[in-house]
Order: C-alpha cells, then sequence, then structure tokens
C-alpha cells in the first residue's frame, strides 16, 4: 500500500464520510487514489471554503470535519478556515498538500512552511516524513481533534511520502504521553460550587460553546430549573438553552438582550459553563459581574483565569460536571431557589420584549428575521455570516436546539456562513440548512453557488442585503463622527442575477410579508436558493461600545411595550431594571 | 501575586522536530517575557528537558504553564521554588591578552572563580566557567577591562535539589 491509500484508509477507519477539498500539483497523486476510492469528495470552488465547510460539518454534526488542499496557496488559502476553527473550538482535520521532502526548504514551486503557519492555530500539526508513519499520525489528529477542547488538527502531507510503499496495518497503537485532558471534574470543587449556588439568592448561568460541544443542553436545563437560574448564553453557546423558555435571557455581550447584561451585572453568583469570557462578551472586565462570586467549569486548564478571576474553577467535561453538581445540590437540598429572583427576571424581560414587526420599505433586519423564524422549524440549521447580519440574528433569532446556531465567533470571519451552511447541509441532510449572510461576506465566498449547484446540496442562503459594510459602517457612525470610509459596497452586483449565472435559484425580497412565504418555498423546493433581500443601510443595533461595562448601552431600542423610537435605550434600561 | 519575579520553568518535552518552535512561539504569542531558553536531551531517550527563565507575576506565571501544557509535544511542566533549585550556567569568554603580565592576571581571575582556561593564542584566551548567572557575571565585569573579543552563554539550566524530579 502507498502513503496516499495508507491516508485514505485510515480516514475510513476513522469513519470519514465525506471531505471537502480542492486538488492541486502536490497533490496529483492523493487525488489519483482518490479516484479509485469509495470516499466521498465534494469539490468547494476555493480552498478557504473547504475548510469552512467542514468546519460547519463538524459543528452541525459534532463530528470531525476533514478538508484537503494542495500546499502553498492552497495551505495559505486553508489558513483563515483553521483559525476560525481554532478560536470556536471546532474539531477538524485539515490535509496539505506538501512538495516533496527532498525539495522542503529550497523554496520550491508552491512551497510554504505549513507546519511553522498552521502553529498557532491548531491544536497540534503532523508532517510525515516517511510513509509508515501515517497511520499513527491520522489516528492521532482525529484523536486530538476531537476529544478534550476540540480543535484543528492539520497534516501535511509531501508529495513523495503519498507515493511511498508501507505495510498498513489496521489497529495501529497512538501514544501521546503530553496530551491526557482532564474529564472528571475534582469532586472538592463541585462541592464548593454546590453549597455556593445552593445558597446564592441571585443566581445566573453563563452558557458558552462547551454546552453545544459536550452535549449537556439537559443537564444545563435541570440545573437552572433547579435553582432557579436564569440562562445566558454566549454568541457560541446559542441554541443551548432554549430562548423560548421562561428563564432564558438571551444573549449577553456587546450586542447583547438587555435582560442579559442587566441579570449578569445583578446576580450575587455567576456558573460559567464552557465559555472563555471573551471580551465582546464581557464588556469592561472590572465591571463584570462585580457583584457575584463566580464558578468557572472549562475542559480547557489554561480558560480558567485567564480573562475574569473566578472564586471556583473546575475542569473538566461540562456534561459530567453538571449532573455531578445537580445531583450533589439536589441530595443535599441545598437549593434556596428564590422566586424573587425569578419572577424579577421574568417581569424586566417582560417589560424589554423587541419590537420585531414594522412595516417599513426597505425592509427593517427586526422585521425580516421575524419573518425567517416563522418560516422555519427548531430543528432548522441556521448559518450566519459575519456582522450586522449575525448580531441581528443573535440578538433576534429564537434558537431552540443546540448545534442549529453556527456563527464564527472568536474569529470573526466574514464569508463563514454559506461554505459553514454547505458543510452543515452535506452532515445533515434531513435537517433544513438557511445561511443569514450580509452582501459583503457573502460576496467573498459567492463562488460555492457552483458547489451548491454541481452537488445539488439545497442550503437557503439569505443575503441582508443593505449594500453596506453594516457594522463597520455603525461604528463609523457611532465613534467615528459619521465619516462613512470604505463601508459602502456601491450596486453592483445584482445578487439574483448573479445566483442565475450559476444556475442557482434566486428570489428578490423587498417588502414586509413576502419573505416568509419566499423562504418558505425556497426550503421545501429542495434546491438551493438564494434570497436577496433588500434591507435599511441605517437601522443600528444598540450595542456596549468598547471598554464600557455591560449596562452602559448606546443605541435605540425599540421594545414591544414601547413604541415610541427615540427613547434613549441607556436611560430606560436603568430605570426598568430598577436602579 | 502581583510581584514581579524569575521564575525558573522546567519542561519535559518529547525530542522531536519543531518542539522548540512551538515553545518559543507560544511566549511570543501570548507576549510572554522569556528570558532564556536551554534544551538538551533527559534522562529519557526521545525526551528533551527545557529550562524557560521567564519574567511575571504570579498569574502570567500560571498562565504560562498552562498554555505549555496545552502543547501535545510537551509532558510536563514545572515552575521550580528558587530556594530548592540548583541552576547552572556555562559561559565562553575569550579575552584580549596580548602580554604575559597580562594572561598571568587573567589566570589568576579565572582561578578565584573555579573557571578553567580552555584555550590560549598569543592574543587571547579562552575561559570556560560554569555556575550561578550572577557569578559569571562578576568575573565578566572583572576581566572586561583588558578587553573582550567574545562571549557565549548558554542560558541556566536547573532542576529541583534532593530526591525530587518532575
Amino acid at each position: 500500500m502507498r502513503g496516499g491509500e495508507a491516508l485514505l484508509k485510515s480516514l475510513e477507519n476513522q469513519g470519514v464520510d465525506v471531505v471537502f477539498g480542492y486538488p492541486g500539483g502536490q497533490l496529483l497523486p492523493l487525488y489519483d487514489m482518490i479516484y479509485d476510492s469509495d470516499l466521498k469528495h465534494i469539490l468547494v470552488r476555493h480552498e478557504q471554503c473547504a475548510a469552512h465547510a467542514a468546519d460547519g460539518y463538524a459543528r452541525a454534526s459534532g463530528k470531525v470535519g476533514v478538508c484537503i488542499a494542495t500546499s502553498g496557496p492552497g495551505a495559505t488559502n486553508l489558513v483563515t478556515g483553521i483559525a476560525t476553527a481554532y478560536m470556536d473550538s471546532s474539531p477538524i482535520v485539515a490535509i496539505a498538500g506538501q512538495v516533496p521532502t527532498g525539495l522542503i526548504g529550497n523554496d520550491a514551486f508552491q512551497e510554504v512552511d505549513t507546519i511553522g503557519m498552521t502553529m498557532p492555530i491548531t491544536k497540534h500539526n503532523f508532517q510525515p516524513i516517511t510513509s509508515k508513519e501515517i497511520p499513527e499520525m491520522v489516528k492521532s489528529a482525529f484523536y486530538i481533534a476531537g476529544t478534550g477542547r476540540p480543535g484543528p488538527v492539520v497534516l501535511d502531507l509531501p508529495k513523495d511520502v503519498q507515493e511511498q510503499e508501507l505495510d498498513f496495518e489496521n489497529d495501529v497503537k497512538i501514544t501521546l504521553p503530553g496530551y491526557k485532558p482532564t474529564r472528571k471534574g475534582h469532586p472538592l470543587q463541585i462541592k464548593r460550587a454546590a453549597s455556593l449556588i445552593g445558597s446564592a439568592k441571585k443566581p445566573v448561568i453563563l452558557a458558552g460553546g462547551g454546552v453545544i460541544i459536550s452535549n449537556s443542553s439537559e443537564e444545563l436545563l435541570k440545573l437552572s430549573e433547579l435553582v432557579g437560574a436564569p440562562v445566558t448564553t454566549s454568541l457560541l453557546g446559542k441554541g443551548s438553552f432554549p430562548e423560548d423558555h421562561d428563564l432564558s435571557l438571551g444573549m449577553l455581550g456587546m450586542h447583547g438582550r438587555l435582560p442579559a447584561n442587566f441579570a449578569v451585572d445583578k446576580c450575587d453568583c455567576l456558573i460559567a459553563v464552557g465559555c472563555r469570557f471573551s471580551d465582546r462578551t464581557t464588556g469592561k472586565i472590572s465591571e463584570f459581574a462585580k457583584n457575584a462570586k463566580i464558578v468557572h467549569i472549562d475542559i480547557d486548564p489554561a480558560e480558567i483565569g485567564k480573562n475574569v478571576d473566578v472564586d471556583i474553577p473546575i475542569v473538566g467535561d461540562a456534561k459530567i460536571i453538571l449532573s455531578n453538581l445537580i445531583r450533589a445540590i439536589s441530595q443535599n437540598k441545598m437549593s434556596s431557589k428564590s422566586m424573587e429572583w425569578v419572577n424579577r427576571v421574568k417581569n424586566f424581560k417582560q417589560t424589554c420584549i423587541p419590537k420585531m414587526s414594522f412595516d417599513n420599505m426597505p425592509l427593517k433586519p427586526q422585521q425580516v428575521i421575524k419573518e425567517i423564524s416563522e418560516a422555519v422549524d427548531d430543528d432548522t440549521i441556521m448559518t450566519t455570516d459575519v456582522g450586522q447580519n449575525q448580531m441581528w440574528m443573535a440578538h433576534y433569532f429564537t434558537s431552540r436546539k443546540p448545534k442549529t446556531f453556527l456563527s464564527s465567533g472568536g474569529l470573526g470571519t466574514m464569508g463563514f456562513g454559506f461554505p459553514a451552511a454547505i458543510g452543515a447541509k452535506v452532515a445533515m441532510p434531513e435537517s433544513d440548512v438557511v445561511a443569514v449572510c450580509g452582501d459583503g461576506g457573502f460576496l467573498m465566498v459567492s463562488q460555492e453557488l457552483a458547489t451548491v449547484k454541481e452537488y445539488d446540496i439545497p442550503v437557503v442562503i439569505c443575503v441582508l442585503d443593505n449594500r453596506y459594510l453594516g457594522m463597520v459602517a455603525q461604528w463609523q457612525n457611532l465613534f467615528y463622527e459619521k465619516r462613512l470610509s470604505h463601508t459602502h459596497l456601491g450596486e453592483s452586483p445584482d445578487f439574483v442575477k448573479l445566483a442565475e449565472a450559476f444556475g442557482v435559484a434566486a428570489n428578490r425580497v423587498e417588502r414586509p410579508g413576502e419573505l416568509r412565504e419566499v423562504l418558505s418555498s425556497a426550503i421545501n423546493s429542495g434546491e438551493p436558493t438564494l434570497i436577496d433581500i433588500t434591507i435599511d443601510p441605517d437601522e443600528i443595533l444598540p450595542m456596549v461600545p468598547p471598554g464600557c461595562g455591560l449596562t452602559e448601552i448606546v443605541g435605540e431600542y425599540k421594545t414591544e411595550s414601547n413604541n415610541s423610537e427615540d427613547v434613549p435605550y441607556r436611560e430606560t434600561a436603568k430605570e426598568r431594571a430598577g436602579d | 501575586m502581583d510581584d514581579q519575579r524569575t521564575h525558573i520553568i522546567s519542561a519535559l518535552v518529547l525530542h522531536k522536530p519543531g518542539v522548540l518552535q512551538r515553545v518559543a512561539g507560544l511566549f511570543t504569542r501570548r507576549g510572554f517575557n522569556i528570558e532564556s531558553i536551554t534544551v538538551g536531551t533527559s534522562e529519557q531517550e526521545d525526551i528533551a528537558r527545557m529550562t524557560i527563565i521567564a519574567k511575571g507575576d504570579g498569574k502570567v506565571l500560571e498562565q504560562i504553564t498552562k498554555q505549555l501544557n496545552k502543547i501535545i509535544d510537551v509532558i510536563k511542566v514545572r515552575d521550580l521554588e528558587p530556594e530548592n533549585t540548583v541552576k547552572r550556567e556555562l559561559c565562553l569568554i575569550k579575552v584580549h591578552s596580548p602580554t604575559e603580565k597580562v594572561r598571568a592576571e587573567v589566570v589568576q581571575y579565572v582561578n578565584i572563580f573555579r573557571g578553567r582556561v580552555i584555550d590560549v593564542s598569543p592574543e587571547t584566551l579562552t575561559i570556560e566557567m560554569t555556575g550561578a548567572s550572577d557569578k559569571i557575571d562578576a568575573l565578566i565585569d572583572l576581566v572586561k577591562g583588558f578587553g573582550i573579543k567574545e562571549i557565549a552563554r548558554t542560558g541556566p539550566t536547573a532542576m529541583s535539589r534532593g530526591i525530587k524530579t518532575i
């Protein structure tokens, strides 16, 4: 067997059913072997999208996603996708071609130091110098990517190694003496946390992406109901807790929901699960949850105390720790569940339900999100791009199930939404998949319309089209004296015609009430479809300016109970919170 | 926890290509201040020992050790307590010594510091000195006046006193 075949056999042994890839010179041997194999290969139209698709596949399914690109420019194009997966702890294995071992270091054609380049953005990376190393490396790569705090692993595969003969063994052993992720939480820490949480009068839970990765949504719900702790989430935690639940506060942070930001400010005990306290989530650190004792549950010990000082850290798998915590609290009947706190939060929530219905033209994003919500079901996988579209979705869209809201949080990669949707649909063919993108981000990856057409991958792309790089423009409007430097995108392209050029069905929506119908029939058509939605470029989402505490919100907040559109958000919010 | 102090971090790492880059890159990336780093073989085959001298408060040090531990090729990391640690550095100093008189003087200093002269030429003496870093600094200060042609220092390597190992 040759090295490339050993790679394919090893992938098969790992249960890989599909890869997203793009061939090239240094991968010719491997692709020649793929020609004869049963491996499903999806040819993307840009390597970056292979990585994003593998990432979307991983986030939607919980399995390791795989992408392949050639050496040099192929590998550099993967980099953004790998870094995106790294920041959001998404398990992918990225396979890159490399020049033959004899040429490494000679600045050969299409040579780049993939190992050096990807060191800071991977959990680990491997470069086999002989083919007999391949089986162990592949097995290690999948083990590392998929366990502990998941993340990307790169395999850098020189051309000659792909062709070199080896004796293949199926049950290869891996030795990783430096890799032993902690799964069980320390019992004493769990006990301490249980008594702190049990005696809290105003507890709040902050759920991050780790809850989704560890499949502990059920435990999260149980704990929340047991102790009467309202739940807010980070962006990546969206979907870990049903957002239509009484105890749901919605997303926290710079673009967080009002009740979430205020509850965290007021709480006396914050239980943070599987989150890393990013600056976008916490706002000014010294103001963050300043009245609270903090319990931090995370599988990565390096996240403990990195951004926020915590009182009780528990390192391990969220699912195991949460179940032990629930057991400890209920056995000792420790919970002094305070209905007063729960009711106060509920009442506050009632006073600031965001206003979603607008009959304006061009369409208000709130109206757009409302109609999207009405057209999709609980199992629909929503992906977002990055910018206003993402924050509108995060703020206004109601997620009810884990792994149904996929978004590039940490790296904030424009162009993520569409290819991630492709990966999600390939992973979960039974689920509907809708990508909500801005016009800027979508244009960065629009060539993938060819991919969805060729492979008939029926994702629906909603392009929220305001002809602006909306989030940057929003900051320019708020903090740079409305000097809109290079954020207007102009009138090109016509997205409907663009889609049609690829043979992809397309619609334009301009009026309130149209989108629901158009989106429903697009989903039901079973064909890839683009919907170009003309929206109001002037709508600004209330936000916490960088460097401010979570309650120092600027911008107007339109609520159901108060229809006056020019009520300053900040004053009324503080009033309502009972300050 | 706020005191800035110099830490001696001892790490066992897999003896593999790229491992030094992984460690050094981490320090740059995370903005940790590193004074020196030494790598060499250890008592176990395929495992190298790294000694890293880094500055920072307790919080920074905690992050350094945790982030080092996350590197797959790093097996063990320990912050050595300075008072229970033996720490030695090797230094080679090439001193300008054109006359008999200068050479005699230099040799005298070297003897006091328990160093050795390991190379002689008509114009120079090369001294080998092993010891604590401040002792080496002191010797360098003394022979500076004669004119130093070259200095090569390894940076300290260290281990715990007594039966303790990492």
